[in-house]
């Protein structure tokens, strides 16, 4: 009640001053058609936002407190050392066919979302460990799922995953997918057995319908906005938002820093096809250290992102509240410290080149990945930034696919520069970045033993966190993580870009937040105003 | 005349421009004044600044010597090669006629895309930029015979069946010098035509490349991807200079075509 | 002996239908990044999870076994299914083909009266000034990329497909003003001239017929370039045709998608090229 508190209140505050919330159809776009409409097999960001928009689930990350909220669970209990979770589930809740809610469909869902041939992020969060997941369905409102390993964070999980029934395609979602044009839009009209209400006692969702064009361009999503056939769009690049706020004032939000930091990294796989003398600067934390801080972020933040960005620290940037590490700052600019820590590895200059200690001249790639104006414009002004100290770097821009395969299969490449995924708060969900022994710890992916004593100590800490339950302690682990991270520096973050949207003055309660969907996270209370 | 006069000098001074970058240019095509960026044009900034804060008229000198060089190049060996095998669809037998026609229709209809990409990842990251983009602008002239082949192929068997072909088969010409003394030099407006719609096309493929990652990497300018700027096209009421390049490569080609104007008579 | 001929070229049409089909298979399968899933990159997911994206691209991997099985199944009727998408490549074939017939049949007749009509206009005015104008309308248009126009027409509100005929135009035009201009130093015109026939009745029925064959064949291959640049401009655009799908299938490397558009863009190249390069019986040269 407390969580749903300022909603209620802004609800009020629009009701009071004459406005009473009616039908119609809120306008929004999504980037590429949905891959899938099953909830189990979501892995884009288009099926995720369908899958939001109409799944019902047991807990509901709130986008904005980033708190737990009960949905169609009124409580749980996690027992067990965390391998067991006791739902008590809401009654007097039916599907969008009218067929009752049970703890059935929940034992359902997880049977078949923890089947082996079910390959998807959210199935993987759960799979802690191999074996089953038991189910206990006690009464039509009481079940327990028990898992095969105890797994850190457990309850936000859930908000992943959309109840279904079986033999059917009944959500328990606001919405329900009425229409679908591939490549053209999506219409998803409310579901009428929805089971929340407002204070008023209306059945939720205010708005008839959600209408999701399909448009990767963003120049036309923002045409369309101009000219309001749109109502909202929950991602605009920093040109867009300069523009928008000249065309439109009020329109256009920043958020804050989203979760994503962007990155860049060097190749430190010992069987990469790269010469030796490279992986040896590579390895060495000078170099890393000097190459961090001869990077003027300020910059990369003022020229590339306009101001809407901030310099990064480490892996989980200040929107995280409860896992960010604020005593953390990030590495001044200081050319001359780099130029310093560089001699220390026994590097020279030598005219306007920096050579090492055998006389060659130091030079080396940066891919990254092609079409993203962004990504181009920071690769070249850190070209220009490491030029000032002396090294030459070559940009190369690549396909996205060409990309993907060298940093994950042939290891052809030399530095990386690209954004994290980190669509969760919790740390858990990192466990493939940092174990030395994961494929996704991309600077040295599936070592058998850990290559160096700080990624031991990391492998020891993740470990620690992901067995423990008490948050406060995982965090202390996972502090000392970013700590080692910042130290070490196997990733150098360069930035947190904040997330801008837009959003129509007509639209009431929206709220954006840097979780996806941003906009779109409390849609059974949006309404538009006349 | 003095059209043709006027257009090969417009066409000349912009040549010798490029070619005089390194001493024309009031500054380095990389340098970076980051208080100044995306700057109106000025005394300073002739034509304003990049969003890097570049010198915009800078890299135009540079990327007009880069485009002005390859692009043509390209276009000519595209030309060149076009020609041959249209000659050599008309000098086959009837089948070799179709096999070479057939080729030609499979490399019109071919996702080369892929070619381009395998090249990439084939050549060394740590390639120069310039080395690069020659190897993307000779790939484009290898592979941009195909249409004209096929338009050229239908000339020249519609002349073929000319009074002063016949006339020629009729003295005894062998095939080779009928193909060289008669049907090539009547086979020249079409030449022209393709290489003159080629030197545009090939530019904005490198600037369409670079969203691939196969165009010319930073920080080199070239007009494709001076070019690329025009993709905000909602900015470009409020920063027309942008335009510059493009009004650059009308006037280039429009130069062109006027330079070398089609009053050649039929053999 | 016509039958025989018919079906000489039939034959041929389908052999080269076959060769592109293995041609772009092959090109894609060897080109970098085949197989790669954007998925892999999620840290969620776990090792199984990653081999099993690996697998399903298992199939591909040895390219002939993939050919002739795609090749049985297409006789069959069956396209195969989109891995990106996850919808069958026929019932995708027949939402979207459609929409890229319009826009290129549109772009196609647009660019091919505009550009006709200028370089008519050009020849039969014999002004300094109009040629002026036509060469630097024709040169703007060849100046500027397709599908920034298509974009520009969009803004405006007026169909994308426009963006093919500023593609189409300049190139009809060019060829169009270079063939008339060669024609028109031919000793039967310059007769026609002297007899003091009009400029008019001098196009349609002395010069027209001498360029009628590289016209047609422009024509053919305007068809392929119709269809190819339509790629750019329905991605650009979103206009949710066979272009934007080939689009996706690119970055995706959908072989099966890729096979059967290339199959598709070859279908229309051969046959348009067929039909515009036809000759009626007898009319060879000795």
């Amino acid at each position: 009640m407390k969580r749903l508190l300022p909603l209620l209140v802004a609800c009020a505050l629009s009701l009071a001053g004459g406005e009473i919330p009616n039908g119609r159809e809120l306008r929004a776009c999504l980037r590429s058609q949905p891959k899938t409409f099953d909830p189990a097999l979501v892995a884009d960001d288009a099926s995720e936002t369908i899958r939001y928009l109409t799944g019902g689930v047991l807990i509901r990350v709130n986008r904005v407190t980033q708190a737990l909220e009960p949905e169609l669970a009124v409580s749980w209990k996690v027992s067990g050392g965390g391998r067991t979770i006791r739902f008590r589930l809401r009654e007097g809740v039916a599907f969008s066919d009218g067929s009752p809610f049970t703890a059935t469909d929940v034992a359902f869902t997880f049977q078949r979302l923890m089947s082996p041939e079910i390959h998807s992020p959210t199935a993987d969060s759960f799979r802690s460990a191999p074996g089953a997941v038991r189910s206990a369905v006690e009464n039509d409102h009481q079940v327990a799922l028990t898992f095969p390993a105890p797994i850190a964070g457990l309850e936000r999980l859930f908000d992943q995953v959309a109840i279904v029934r079986s033999g059917s395609n009944a959500v328990l979602g606001p919405f329900q997918v009425a229409e679908n044009k591939p490549g053209a839009y999506i219409r998803l009209a409310r579901n009428p057995h929805y089971w929340k209400k407002d204070a008023q006692g209306r059945r939720l969702p205010y708005v008839d319908s959600i209408r999701l064009d399909i448009q990767q361009n963003r120049q036309l999503e923002l045409l369309k906005l101009e000219r309001h056939q749109l109502d909202l769009v929950s991602a605009l690049d920093p040109e867009q938002f300069q523009e928008l706020s000249t065309a439109l004032p009020g329109w256009a939000r920043d958020a804050g820093p989203a979760l994503e930091p962007e990155v860049l990294w060097f190749n430190q796989v010992a069987r990469a096809p790269i010469a030796e003398y490279r992986k040896a600067w590579f390895r060495s934390a000078n170099f890393r250290r000097a190459i961090s801080e001869a990077i003027h972020r300020d910059d990369l933040c003022r020229l590339v992102f306009h101001g809407h960005a901030r310099p990064a620290v480490g892996p989980v940037s200040p929107a995280n509240r409860f896992w960010c590490n604020a005593r953390l700052k990030p590495h001044p600019y200081d050319p001359v410290s780099a130029a310093h820590r560089l001699a220390q590895d026994g590097f020279h200059k030598d005219g306007e080149s920096l050579r090492d200690r055998d006389g060659r001249v130091v030079e080396f790639s940066l891919i990254t990945n092609s079409g993203n104006r962004a990504r181009e414009r920071m690769a070249a002004l850190i070209q220009s930034d490491l030029r000032a100290i002396g090294i030459r770097l070559n940009v190369v821009t690549l396909d996205f696919p060409s990309l993907i395969e060298r940093i994950t299969r042939s290891f052809d490449y030399e530095a990386s520069l690209l954004g994290m995924i980190n669509t969760d708060l919790d740390p858990n969900s990192q466990m493939n970045v940092w174990l030395s022994s994961a494929d996704q710890h991309q600077w040295n992916p599936n070592q058998k033993t850990p290559a160096t004593p700080w990624e031991a100590e990391i492998d020891r800490l993740m470990r620690l966190q992901a067995s423990t339950l008490e948050n406060e302690k995982r965090r202390t682990y996972f502090d000392r993580v970013q700590e080692i991270a910042r130290e070490q520096e196997p990733f150098i973050y360069l930035i947190y870009k904040d997330t801008l949207v837009a959003v129509s003055p007509a639209l009431r309660n929206v709220q954006p937040s840097v979780l996806r969907p941003e906009l779109l996270w409390n849609a059974e209370w949006l309404w538009l105003a006349q | 005349m003095i059209r043709v006069r006027l257009a090969r000098c417009v066409l000349a001074l912009i040549f010798m421009a490029a070619l005089a970058a390194d001493v024309l240019a009031p500054r380095p095509y990389d340098a970076q004044f980051r208080d100044s960026p995306d700057a109106r044009p000025s005394r300073q900034f002739l034509l304003g600044t990049d969003e890097l804060g570049r010198d915009r008229f800078s890299r135009l000198l540079y990327g007009t010597r880069l485009s002005l060089l390859l692009a043509p190049a390209a276009a000519a060996l595209a030309t060149s090669l076009s020609a041959l095998v249209g000659l050599a669809a008309a000098a086959s037998g009837r089948w070799g006629e179709r096999g070479v026609l057939a080729i030609t229709d499979l490399v019109l209809s071919l996702p080369w895309l892929f070619l381009l990409l395998a090249v990439r990842a084939l050549l060394p990251l740590n390639l120069a930029p310039l080395v690069s983009v020659v190897i993307t602008f000779a790939l484009l002239g290898l592979l941009g015979w195909a249409p004209a082949a096929r338009v050229l192929h239908a000339g020249i068997r519609a002349l073929r069946q000319s009074d002063f072909v016949l006339h020629a088969r009729a003295s005894g010409c062998r095939s080779s010098r009928l193909m060289a003394v008669h049907i090539l030099p009547n086979l020249v407006p079409l030449l022209r035509a393709q290489f003159w719609i080629l030197v545009p096309a090939f530019l904005l493929t490198e600037a369409n490349l670079g969203l691939l990652g196969l165009g010319v990497s930073e920080p080199l300018p070239s007009w494709g991807n001076l070019l690329r700027e025009l993709e905000n096209v909602s900015a470009v009421p409020s920063r027309p200079w942008l335009l510059v390049p493009v009004v650059l490569l009308i006037v280039v080609v429009g130069c062109l075509h006027l330079a070398f104007p089609g009053e050649e008579r039929a053999a | 002996m016509r039958l025989r001929t018919i079906g000489a070229r039939a034959g041929a049409m389908l052999l080269t239908l076959w060769l592109a089909g293995l041609a772009g298979a092959l090109l894609v399968r060897l080109g970098p990044g085949f197989g790669i899933d954007e998925q892999e990159l999620d840290p969620r997911l776990s090792p199984q999870s990653r081999a099993a994206l690996r697998a399903a691209h298992q199939n591909e991997r040895h390219i002939a076994r993939f050919y002739v099985h795609s090749v049985a199944r297409t006789l069959r009727g069956d396209l195969g299914v989109s891995q990106s998408l996850g919808r069958p490549v026929a019932e995708l074939l027949r939402e979207r083909f459609p929409v890229t017939l319009r826009t290129v049949a549109l772009g196609l007749a647009v660019g091919w009266a505009a550009g006709l009509l200028l370089a008519v206009a050009d020849h039969g005015a014999r002004s300094a000034a109009i040629d002026l104008a036509a060469a630097a309308l024709s040169g703007g248009l060849l100046c500027l990329p397709a599908s920034l126009l298509a974009l520009l027409f969009v803004f405006l509100g007026a169909p994308a497909a426009l963006g093919i005929a500023a593609l189409i135009a300049p190139r009809v035009f060019r060829y169009a003003h270079d063939l008339f201009l060669s024609a028109a130093a031919s000793p039967h015109v310059l007769t026609a001239w002297a007899r003091g026939l009009s400029a008019f009745p001098i196009l349609v029925w002395h010069i027209l017929p001498c360029v009628r064959a590289p016209l047609l064949a422009l024509a053919g291959v305007s068809l392929n370039t119709a269809f190819t640049a339509a790629i750019p401009i329905e991605a650009l655009c979103d206009s949710p045709g066979i272009g934007q799908l080939a689009w996706q299938a690119a970055l995706a490397r959908d072989l099966p998608l890729l096979v059967n558009l290339t199959l598709l863009v070859t279908a229309v190249t051969v046959v348009g090229n067929a039909v515009c390069g036809w000759k009626p019986a007898g009319s060879e040269a000795v």
